[in-house]
């Protein structure tokens, strides 16, 4: 027998319609079929209002889908679970708590003892360069440690499929490229299953295994393609730019 | 330097000036009843611990209030501050609830007052707790339902009204991100629904607390009290002992500033992390 990588999470037909308020029926998303790799890093790009926030919301289970079904490891997923993590793009920690106590979040809610969550957190905390702002509140740091304290606290309750919702695209582009490369570290350290959603093409290939292209609207896959890159990758690789180019062309509305 | 000095003593300014009217026309009308000296209601002021015309002194007055209003206004919040929770983040608790409670919010607390009577009459803390001799007697008996009920009407509208709108104003994605992290219902509305509305919250319970506090003089009205900076008030004017009427004013005044400090100082300190933190 040989030895496949396992299908971590499946979607299937996956449709969703919302109702209006003048009573107007408006599909986000359909019919998406798509499956993740264990360990694997997908990225789906799309342009504004294709329906990527809601395809993640449904599939870390936020929302529920009006058809199709999400699997993980074969369970359906209805409500969200310890096995799944979702990061934002902003303004997803809780003010009130400082760094440390944000990371902690989960595991309290989980109901763990202090000094484990404490334990933990400081832990992730230093998996992404944050140990000198444990104690700092949110509003004391910047948008790129944010987001670095965003995804220790997602990855402290131990997930294994993180999903993260255009995580990088409240930040100066400098800082951008900073924590994708820091996140390719964490995630070469993890080992989690990634699904990014981005509307940036260089970010898409800079990270992902396999990027899906979603075109709007109604949204729904256009294309997936494996990247041919070797890691580390660099912008400065013929290839780089070929997939590039590539993928902003089947971004191009059709005609 | 010469902007400074008139910069720091502007605030005196118009204390000083109405210092100085009150001084010239309580000479020139020269009777107590109407208006009595600075000097005396200063008097009475630096002495709270007096007694006065055999009503106990300013201070176990003021005390008696507090404990009054403290009361109510813990009954107010303790309904309020969940009840609002709950409307503001179900749409349906709140076309349920809104309606029939905004029938009630324009009656003025006062206008409870002969109701309430009829429901509660003269009874107290001490009828409830059965407690009939002695000095805890006298104390329970002094806070009376029908009082806590005037001050808790007071208090409840805007400790409630504050808590919906702090709670309808929390970011979708706090309450998102606690459920994906795993937080059960009742971790999001202990968790992240109060916390995150908490500045709100105590700022209506800032407002509350105010008007509590001015509903206490028409709860101290009311029949079964023999003691209260109110009843204090209204029983010195039937005694045509205006000195004691305006010290008695002052100490409101007082009173209620300070416990405004204390809140102000809570809303401040505790909840700097609001200032720029959320769109």
């Amino acid at each position: 027998m040989t030895h496949l990588p396992q299908n971590i999470v499946t979607i299937e037909n996956l449709s969703k319609t919302f109702t209006t308020r003048r009573g107007e029926t408006v599909t986000a998303v359909t019919d998406i079929n798509l499956a993740m790799e264990e360990h694997s890093f997908t990225c789906i790009v799309g342009p504004s209002g294709c329906g990527k926030s809601t395809f993640l919301r449904i599939a870390s289970g936020l929302e529920k889908a009006t058809e199709g079904t999400v699997h993980y490891r074969g369970a359906p997923v209805i409500k969200p679970c310890e096995h799944i993590g979702l990061v934002f793009q902003e303004y997803s920690l809780f003010p009130w708590l400082t760094a440390r106590d944000n990371v902690a979040s989960g595991l309290r809610f989980a109901g763990a003892d202090k000094e484990t969550r404490h334990g933990r957190a400081m832990e992730f905390l230093d998996m992404v360069g944050m140990t000198p702002f444990a104690g700092a509140y949110p509003h004391e740091l910047s948008g790129g440690m944010k987001q670095r304290v965003a995804i220790a606290r997602a990855l402290a309750t131990n997930p294994d499929l993180l999903f993260m919702d255009e995580p990088f695209g409240a930040l100066d582009a400098h800082t951008r490229i900073l924590l994708q490369q820091e996140l390719l570290n964490v995630w070469e350290m993890t080992r989690k299953t990634i699904v990014l959603v981005t509307h940036s093409v260089d970010e898409a290939v800079f990270l992902a295994d396999r990027i899906v292209i979603m075109t709007g609207s109604p949204g729904r896959i256009r294309n997936t393609l494996d990247v041919d890159l070797e890691r580390p990758r660099r912008r400065s690789m013929p290839r780089f730019g070929e997939l590039t180019d590539h993928i902003l062309k089947e971004l191009e509305p059709e005609r | 330097m010469k902007k400074n000095v008139i910069s720091l003593s502007l605030p005196f300014l118009a204390p000083t000036l109405f210092a100085l009217a009150w001084a010239f026309l309580s000479q020139r009308i020269a009777n107590q009843v109407i208006l009595p000296g600075m000097d005396q209601v200063a008097g009475l002021l630096v002495h709270p611990t007096h007694d006065l015309i055999s009503m106990g002194s300013l201070i176990d007055n003021v005390l008696v209030s507090l404990t009054r209003v403290l009361i109510g206004y813990s009954a107010a919040a303790l309904i309020a501050v969940p009840l609002g929770i709950v409307m503001g983040y179900y749409a349906l608790a709140f076309r349920f609830f809104n309606g029939f409670l905004n029938l009630f919010r324009p009656i003025p607390p006062l206008a409870w007052v002969p109701l309430v009577m009829a429901w509660f009459g003269v009874s107290s803390l001490a009828t409830l707790t059965g407690v009939e001799t002695g000095q805890l007697f006298v104390t329970l008996n002094n806070i009376t339902f029908a009082m806590l009920f005037i001050i808790a009407i007071g208090a409840f509208f805007p400790i409630l009204t504050s808590t919906i709108h702090g709670v309808r104003h929390v970011n979708p994605t706090l309450i998102d991100s606690a459920r994906v992290l795993g937080a059960s219902e009742a971790q999001v509305f202990t968790r992240v629904l109060l916390p995150a509305a908490m500045p709100s919250i105590i700022t209506g319970m800032r407002i509350g607390l105010g008007i509590a506090w001015m509903c206490l003089v028409s709860a101290e009205m009311l029949p079964g009290s023999l003691s209260g900076i109110g009843y204090m008030i209204t029983h010195a004017f039937t005694l045509a002992a205006t000195d004691i009427v305006i010290a008695g004013m002052v100490s409101i005044g007082v009173v209620g500033a300070l416990m405004d400090r204390l809140f102000h100082r809570i809303e401040t300190q505790k909840f700097s992390w609001q200032r720029q933190s959320n769109p």
